[in-house]
């Protein structure tokens, strides 16, 4: 019977289920809800398939297949992560919409055509823009404003494309589709939001940061790797996915070398790795197609753990900005333990999880012949260990003693931190459980003493170049500071513009008004010279003066006759 | 006080951390390394290149700083 149950299905009913349940009930719910999809998704395997009909059509709701399956798994273990993190979480909207939002993200991976896919993707941009108002203050109210825009700005574009091709083809199944197809290029763009592309990015850095210390976690994981498999189904091998990924991956990393907050610093580095995702998908070939599964996979854990870390230093140290902490490590020793294990596996240190999933692409861009590409990968490498793997261990839990002395992380939140922590060096240590859930056939052999010496080379060098410019004081200063991006367009210029615009057609609307009253009354007063009492018009003319002028008209008719 | 708390004790640290780098782009003499393009199998190439993309990396966001940073109350105000 609950094999019928779409396992995304299963989450969204839980969600709404926690309200009505005791609160003691909540937090189990929470946690055995993801555990069952997880179950029923090892036991229909790939294959599968279930098919309902509706507005006429045959929608596929639910097909299962190594794409697919790959990205559930993970959807699954994240959102059982967080169920044990959030715990003991405020008892309000987030964590009935955490549930919804990590069910319906799992619905859409699972959705067989686009109208489902549609309905799943609007249904995770509602439900996760409550868990980003569950921040509860009035910058995450205006930031999930400004991110519920973006998110259904992409449903709509995935909502033209997907009637563009049924009108085009009278098929909405959503297998590969191409730019060259009809309502391609409106579905790649729509999938690129979702994946936090150059220029359409912000939403991400913007409104994440704003979420509690457990929401934030739970949107890290799922929304943007909607997008990376909706990509990775509709446009493997689309070259151009190799240039954009390439500056996904090198931009944010400026950005996070001089942000404050550290969460925004992990949003800009979540940024960066999604970079190597879109790359491994143009590439489109074997190596390329895995690394980028594989390190969706990867990433979802790692990031999660560090997001998690961040959580658990905001919530007892009371904030995750730069300038604030230092020296939490005689606080919270676990967390700043396991907040380093994350750090390894994002920068792809040997038997962390990062090493043997992000050099996939890495390698295949390097096959392909696409050098530059991977000098810039390589460079995005050095700089995501300089932020992420250093700058947020560092700032947080070393540098200089901030004073703050706190309790450690509590324990329902170490647990779900160890987890993550042990997938992480699990994967890394042994890969192979990992590569065989991968859509193709891997050939691929991470740990060779080439790859390995070359990597910590790169490694320890970054970390030599941080210490030499933090001991000679070049290493710029944390400041209280907000640093503009594309938001800068919509939250200040567009703002202004339309301030200057609104300014500007109140000054029309005054000057019409004032054009109308003067001209009014000119035509008053004319009409009364003319009409009025003592008006031309108005007056009484004798029969003679017509009499006059009619004889006068016939002699200048018989005046003008003669002449001619 | 820590271990950390002392600064000689950091300093030793990254000593360590030199001598450790030394001795990884040494090992590039003796570990037979499979070049993916045509210069990344330089003697020292990884070594070299990570220092140079931290500390160019470093000055840019210096640089980009002063274009993009402003005050904290920017966006409240």
């Amino acid at each position: 019977m609950i094999g019928e149950i779409p396992a995304g299905l299963i989450l969204v009913a839980a969600g709404f289920l926690v309200p009505l349940v005791p609160p003691a009930l909540r937090g189990v719910l929470g946690i055995a809800a993801p555990a069952l999809a997880f179950a029923q998704l090892v036991w229909i395997g790939s294959g599968y398939r279930l098919d309902v009909e509706a507005f006429g059509v045959t929608l596929a709701l639910v097909r299962t297949d190594v794409l697919s399956l790959a990205f559930g798994y993970v959807f699954t273990i994240a959102a059982f992560l967080n169920g044990i993190y959030s715990w003991q979480a405020p008892r309000g909207v987030e964590q009935p919409a955490a549930l919804i939002y990590s069910g319906s993200a799992l619905a859409a991976i699972f959705a067989g055509d686009l109208l489902s896919l549609f309905v799943f993707w609007e249904l995770s941009a509602v439900a996760s823009v409550l868990v980003v108002w569950a921040g509860g203050s009035s910058r995450a109210y205006h930031a999930g404003m400004r991110y519920l825009v973006v998110q259904l700005a992409s449903g709509m574009l995935l909502a033209a494309g997907a009637a563009l091709r049924y009108a085009e083809t009278g098929s909405l199944a959503f297998d590969f589709i191409g730019l060259a197809s009809p309502g391609g290029l409106l579905l790649i763009v729509a999938f690129g939001i979702k994946c936090a592309f150059p220029l359409f990015h912000n939403w991400l850095q913007d409104a994440y940061p704003e979420a509690s210390a457990t929401g934030t976690v739970v949107l890290s994981a799922f929304t943007t790797k909607i997008g990376i498999y909706a990509l990775a189904r509709g446009f493997p091998g689309e070259e151009g996915l190799i240039y954009i990924g390439a500056a996904m991956a090198v931009f944010p990393i400026f950005f996070a070398v001089i942000e404050n907050d550290l969460r925004r610093v992990l949003a800009y580095s979540l940024n960066n790795q999604l970079g190597f995702m879109v790359v491994g998908i143009g590439l489109g070939t074997e190596l390329g197609l895995n690394g980028a599964v594989a390190h969706a996979f990867a990433d979802i854990l790692f990031k999660g753990l560090l997001f998690m870390s961040m959580g658990a230093v905001l919530l007892r140290a009371g904030s995750v900005k730069a300038t604030d902490l230092g020296g939490l490590y005689k606080s919270m020793p676990l967390t700043t333990i396991l907040c380093i294990v994350g750090a390894a596996s994002i920068s792809a240190f040997p038997l962390f999880s990062g090493f043997v999933t992000k050099s996939m692409i890495m390698a295949s861009a390097a096959q392909e012949g696409h050098t530059v590409i991977w000098v810039l990968l390589l460079f995005a490498s050095a700089g995501v260990f300089h932020h992420a793997g250093i700058k947020i261990p560092f700032f947080a839990f070393f540098a200089h003693d901030s004073g703050i002395r706190c309790k450690e992380a509590p324990p329902h939140m170490l647990i779900a931190m160890t987890l993550a922590a042990a997938l992480c060096i699990g994967i890394g240590v042994a890969p192979a459980a990992l590569y065989a859930i991968l859509p193709l056939p891997v050939s691929y052999e991470p740990y060779t003493a080439s790859h390995v010496l070359a990597q910590l080379q790169l490694l320890i060098f970054s970390a030599l170049a941080f210490s030499w410019l933090m001991r000679n004081g070049i290493y710029p200063p944390e400041l209280r500071s907000v640093n503009l991006d594309t938001d800068w367009l919509y939250r200040r210029l567009g703002l202004r513009f339309v301030e200057k615009a609104d300014t500007a057609l109140q000054a029309l609307f005054a000057a019409c008004g004032n054009a109308t009253e003067v001209l009014g009354r000119a035509a008053k007063d004319a009409l009364e010279r003319l009409h009025g009492s003592q008006g031309v018009f108005a007056r009484t003319w004798p029969a003679g003066a017509m009499g006059l002028g009619v004889m006068l008209m016939l002699l200048a008719f018989l005046l003008s006759y003669y002449i001619t | 006080m820590s271990w950390l708390d002392h600064s000689k004790n950091v300093a030793r640290l990254y000593r360590g951390l030199w001598v450790f780098g030394g001795l990884l782009v040494l090992a590039d003499l003796v570990v037979h390394r499979h070049a993916e393009t045509a210069f990344d199998g330089w003697f020292g190439f990884y070594g070299l290149y990570g220092f140079v993309a931290c500390v160019a990396l470093v000055l840019a966001a210096k640089l980009l700083r002063r274009v993009v940073m402003r005050r904290e109350d920017y966006y409240d105000r």
